[in-house]
This record gives structure tokens, C-alpha cells and sequence, in this order.
């Protein structure tokens, strides 16, 4: 039983990735990605978990500083995100040209 | 039996409100059905005995990020149903690349190299400081005693992520 959770988690955890990318791909909006890229972090998160019960709790440690990186990209992304607001008026990411070549 | 229909719930509604989150027109729906995801994989955090991280997970994921993100798409007025999804090729192209990079895990794992290191031996011993420390203190002893160092720079990367966040965010002065 405890193996097929572990298994199971672990391929749920991908498909969180996947669906995470394909997110990131197919949004313009600029907080949309980054609602993705949570998903993807989660399901990183998700599979270090899964390992944990094996591994050791090392891995747990690991998810810990994932979720405090998360937090602080999250709040720096995000006012990122304000200030292009404020310069372009739009968050879309196809319109905010400044650095294309 | 409890356990694995517990299980079998929170998978799909991490995996339903995964998707829905990428689907979903509104970006306040979209946040919605993150915060569910959330909150699945919390559970899943339970049933994979992490419960402290399952905390973790509700507290700091479900609880104050997402109070972030809604905070941040209600003052820039985006809670409107105009959608910001791609054409139709470029959505193709998405789920294209999404389906075979999980065709990819996929196969890696159906390999059998990480699902065994899934099932391995450590189990037992892992269950034993579970039963001995308990949640907490299981995942305490390796985060002040090896990690020490990185856990105080977090705090250091969580201040500088806050004076960064006010800095970047506040509007220049006149």
C-alpha cells in the first residue's frame, strides 16, 4: 500500500509539471504564468515528498526552502508585475517588448 | 481502504484543478482552482505522512501566497472574463509539449529505477524516527543540526525579498 502511494504520487507529481509547462506556454497574461509556475513547484514538491518516506527526511528539509523560495519570488515577481503595470498599463507578456531583439 | 479512496480523491482534484487553472478564462478562477490544488496536495502532504509540511503547505501556499496573487489581480483590475489564452496553435503547440513531457516522466519512472527507490529499504527506518521524533521533530533534527547554515540564509533571502518587493512595487517619489 505504502509503495503505491509513493508511485503514485511521484507520476501525479509530473503530470503537475506538465501541466505547469503547458501553462507557462499558453498564458499571455503575466500572474497566469505564474500561477504555473507554482503548479510546476508543486509538483517538484510533490515528488521530493513522495521520496521522503524512503530517502529520508532530507528531502523534507529540501521542500521547506523550496516553499520559502517560492514565498520570496512570489512577492518580488508580483511587484515586478505592478511595476510593468504601471509603465505599460497591460500585463500581457507579448506587449511588454522593452528587451526584444 | 479509507486511506486509498482519501488518496484517490485528492490526486484528481489536484490533477481536475490543475488543469482547470491553466483552462479557466478568469484569472480569479484560475487562482480559485489553484488554491484547490493546493489544498490537495496538502492532503496528499497528510497521506504521505509529511504533516508538517502539510501545515507548511496550507499556511504559507494556500494561506499567503495566494492572498498575494488575488491582492495583486484585484489592484490591477484583471478579475474580467476577456481570456489571455493563445490562438489555437499556439494552444496546440502547449498541450503538445505538456503531453510529451509527461510521456516522458512517465516512461522514466515506468522504468522502475525511482519507483523502486519509492519502495525501497528506507521505509522502515524512515517509519521508526517518524514514530520516535514525531512529525515535527523528525523533519526538526536535519533542518537545525545539517541545514542550519541555509535555514538562517533563508531569513536572510525572505528580508531581502521583502525590501525588494517594496522597493520594486512603490511608486517613485514626485
Amino acid at each position: 500500500m505504502n509503495i503505491d502511494f509513493a508511485t503514485a504520487a511521484l507520476y501525479l507529481g509530473g503530470f503537475l509539471f506538465a501541466v505547469g509547462v503547458a501553462g507557462v506556454l499558453v498564458r499571455r497574461n503575466a500572474i497566469l504564468m505564474f500561477m504555473s509556475i507554482e503548479l510546476m513547484l508543486n509538483g517538484v514538491n510533490l515528488t521530493l515528498i513522495a521520496l521522503s518516506r524512503t530517502l529520508g527526511f532530507e528531502a523534507q528539509v529540501l521542500v521547506f526552502f523550496v516553499m520559502a523560495v517560492a514565498a520570496a519570488e512570489a512577492s518580488v515577481g508580483l511587484a515586478i508585475i505592478i511595476a510593468v503595470f504601471r509603465h505599460y498599463e497591460v500585463v500581457d507578456v507579448d506587449r511588454v517588448t522593452l528587451l526584444k531583439w | 481502504m479509507i486511506t486509498e479512496f482519501f488518496f484517490l480523491l485528492f490526486a484528481i482534484m489536484a490533477a481536475a484543478g490543475a488543469v482547470m487553472v491553466v483552462a479557466s478564462k478568469n484569472p480569479v478562477a484560475s487562482l480559485m482552482f489553484l488554491v484547490l490544488t493546493l489544498f490537495a496536495v496538502a492532503g496528499l502532504f497528510v497521506l504521505l505522512e509529511a504533516h508538517f509540511l502539510a501545515a507548511v503547505q496550507v499556511i504559507v501556499y494556500a494561506g499567503a501566497i495566494m492572498v498575494l496573487f488575488l491582492f495583486v489581480i484585484m489592484l490591477l483590475n484583471l478579475g474580467h472574463d476577456r481570456s489571455d489564452l493563445r490562438s489555437m496553435a499556439g494552444r496546440v503547440t502547449a498541450v503538445v509539449a505538456g503531453a510529451a513531457l509527461f510521456a516522458g516522466l512517465a516512461t522514466i519512472l515506468g522504468r522502475g529505477a525511482v519507483t523502486e527507490m519509492a519502495g525501497g529499504m528506507g521505509a522502515e527506518t524512515v517509519r521508526a524516527v517518524l514514530e520516535s521524533r514525531g512529525a515535527m521533530g523528525a523533519v526538526a533534527d536535519p533542518l537545525f543540526r545539517s541545514y542550519m547554515v541555509p535555514f538562517e540564509i533563508t531569513s536572510l533571502l525572505l528580508l531581502v525579498a521583502v525590501v525588494g518587493a517594496i522597493v520594486l512595487a512603490r511608486r517613485k517619489a514626485p
